[in-house]
């Protein structure tokens, strides 16, 4: 288990590094920056202006190194369009998208994993095959539509929820159940192929033999072996799911990191992206980190591995 | 599947019922796809209208079945008086070229990446795991908005971003697979035979994991074709005036609350082309037996 916890460490903070010089080269190799920020408008020597006072002058290893020094204590500069620091920015949105992002696992998880063991229970009948179709249906549908038409349908004909905004909760059911259908299908998958797997397992054979009610069977054999693998790709849905919130909250103006990192994208707003890039990959590294633990803990055979 | 129970005659009946009806999928699939990729192809030929044309004394024409619609624009016009369907169709041609040229891309890369790891192991498996490690970590649609918001949209531009950052499934199954390959007996007989590396790898190992490919390209490519309209979306993908069906949406969105199939008729085309891809892809699937969803 230490041998275990520690390997699987040092792949982290070797991701979170790797990453960290992504998200800087990033926005260093997309072209000249100190002309993107000057604007169209500028003449060279705005240009040059810029470029010094940005530091954009100095060698790339050594803006590299003082960015990282800084980012390691939390100091990511500070923003050219908000006139605040970024850390101060990053820290009020973020909370946003993470409700975003769990109220979008929470819906996900509730369709999902009941969908997903009925598809199993009730294996290749027209049950299964109306599952895997809303799998299908779901895979399929790109978001920002169908975020617009829940704000025609929900939002403007029923009047049922706000169209856009961030105020009250409210204004994260529509954006949650989007976000929600972009994981719905994989949980749904996994849920399904883990109970068929656990189902035509042995001890299930005995549970029966001993004469366990089918229930007790379905819950307590069944879906605990099932749920293994569907706890820790849940971890890294969220991952995703936050990453993935830029349009959706582009799309209902709902003010997190995403919609941050989308007005920072369309007025050169660099600091801001590259922070925003390397925080959300972050927690991505983070929630894999933990979806090992928790499968290691569920699951004491792999502790070995 | 339970081999150890025996089944009934039902089960398998249902089974074979339930094999049909999968290849139906396929089918409806391969229909799908199949029309879409003539429609991109002879799109200029079809197209009743120049899908560029600006008429601003016909803007926002209902489609042809609906109240005050023109039979001379089928599917009506859009804010600025383009004939839609002419649009549409010239915007077939954007994500089919758009998800056809990012699988390669990607696909080039994740098999070169998969494979090697996965016939050599050792450090280099270590190497080619850590970089899928990496790149998956990365947030797709944050990093590709940010490339294209410093360059500029382009429609080369998106193909790149969308192929250097897709690659991961191609190497996650063209490892595994290569893996499995690898100490089999035609493989060893190769090697002794006195095949090159390079030989075995191009001749023995590549047409074996050709078809676990196909399927992953399926799901890629409806990845990359929904992530080009999202991008195009939300101005960051495909420039305007190119009718990309996710700029198409974009562009119709401050009338959809007044004349909503502005927005439904690019979004069903998009949705319907993902999900035949898609349906095509889990055909392949079942008909290879294999489940690489796991």
């Amino acid at each position: 288990m230490g041998r275990f916890l520690l390997r699987r460490l040092l792949v982290a903070l070797l991701v979170a590094a790797t990453v960290m010089t992504v998200s800087f080269l990033l926005t260093r190799l997309s072209g000249d920056l100190a002309i993107s920020i000057a604007g169209p408008n500028a003449t060279q020597q705005d240009v040059e202006l810029v470029r010094h006072a940005y530091g954009l002058d100095r060698p790339l290893w050594i803006q590299y190194f003082d960015w990282v020094g800084r980012a390691l204590r939390g100091d990511f500069g500070e923003s050219y369009f908000f006139k605040d620091r970024v850390s101060n920015l990053i820290a009020q949105r973020l909370p946003i998208t993470m409700s975003l992002g769990l109220v979008g696992l929470g819906i996900a998880l509730v369709i999902a994993l009941p969908l997903g063991i009925v598809a199993a229970v009730r294996e290749n009948t027209w049950v299964d095959r109306a599952v895997m179709m809303v799998a299908l249906i779901g895979q399929a549908m790109p978001s920002f539509w169908l975020g617009l038409i829940l704000m025609i349908v929900l939002g403007l004909q029923l009047g049922w929820l706000p169209i856009s905004g961030t105020g009250s909760w409210e204004h994260y059911v529509m954006p949650g159940i989007v976000l929600a259908f972009s994981a719905i299908p994989s949980l749904m998958r996994l849920t399904r192929s883990g109970m068929i797997d656990a189902l035509a397992s042995d001890y299930i054979r005995t549970a029966r033999a001993k004469g366990l009610s089918r229930l007790s069977i379905l819950v307590k054999h069944g879906l605990r072996n099932a749920a293994i693998p569907v706890v820790s790709i849940a971890a890294v849905q969220l991952g995703f799911m936050l990453g993935g919130s830029i349009v959706i909250e582009t799309v209902f103006a709902l003010h997190g990191v995403g919609f941050l990192a989308w007005e920072s994208i369309s007025k050169n707003d660099f600091p801001v992206v590259q922070a925003v890039v390397l925080v959300l990959a972050l927690i991505y590294v983070g929630l894999t980190l933990l979806a090992d633990l928790l499968n290691a803990v569920l699951d004491p055979r792999l502790r070995t591995a | 599947m339970s081999e150890a129970a025996l089944p009934g005659v039902s089960t398998v009946v249902a089974r074979r019922r339930g094999r049909l009806l999968r290849n139906s999928g396929l089918v409806l699939g391969g229909l799908i796809v199949g029309l879409v990729t003539l429609v991109a192809i002879f799109g200029p030929w079809l197209a009743p209208h120049d899908p560029f044309a600006i008429d601003l004394s016909r803007r926002l024409v209902p489609p042809a079945w609906m109240e005050g619609g023109d039979p001379g624009n089928p599917l009506g016009t859009d804010q600025l008086g383009r004939d839609y369907l002419s649009r549409l169709i010239y915007g077939a041609r954007i994500s089919m070229v758009i998800g056809v040229l990012t699988v390669i891309t990607s696909g080039l890369i994740g098999t070169t990446l998969g494979v090697l790891g996965g016939y050599f192991g050792g450090r280099v498996d270590d190497a080619v795991v850590f970089a899928t490690t990496a790149r998956l970590s990365i947030p797709v649609v944050l990093v590709a908005l940010t490339v294209v918001g410093l360059m500029g949209s382009s429609f080369t531009l998106v193909i790149l971003v969308l192929g250097l950052l897709l690659w991961d499934r191609f190497a996650v199954v063209a490892r595994s697979t290569t893996m499995q390959l690898r100490n089999l007996d035609y493989v060893a007989a190769a090697w002794c035979a006195g095949c090159s590396r390079t030989a075995i790898l191009l001749r023995e190992i590549l047409p074996n994991i050709a078809s676990h490919l196909a399927v992953v390209a399926t799901l890629e490519m409806a990845l990359a074709i929904l992530l080009e309209a999202a991008l195009s979306f939300l101005g960051l993908g495909v420039p305007a005036p190119l009718p990309s069906w996710g700029l198409m949406i974009a562009e119709a969105k401050e009338y959809m609350f007044f004349s909503p199939w502005v927005i439904m008729v690019p979004g069903i085309a998009l949705f319907v082309l993902v999900l035949g891809i898609n349906l095509l892809g889990d055909g392949l699937r079942d008909m290879l037996g294999t489940d690489l969803s796991r």
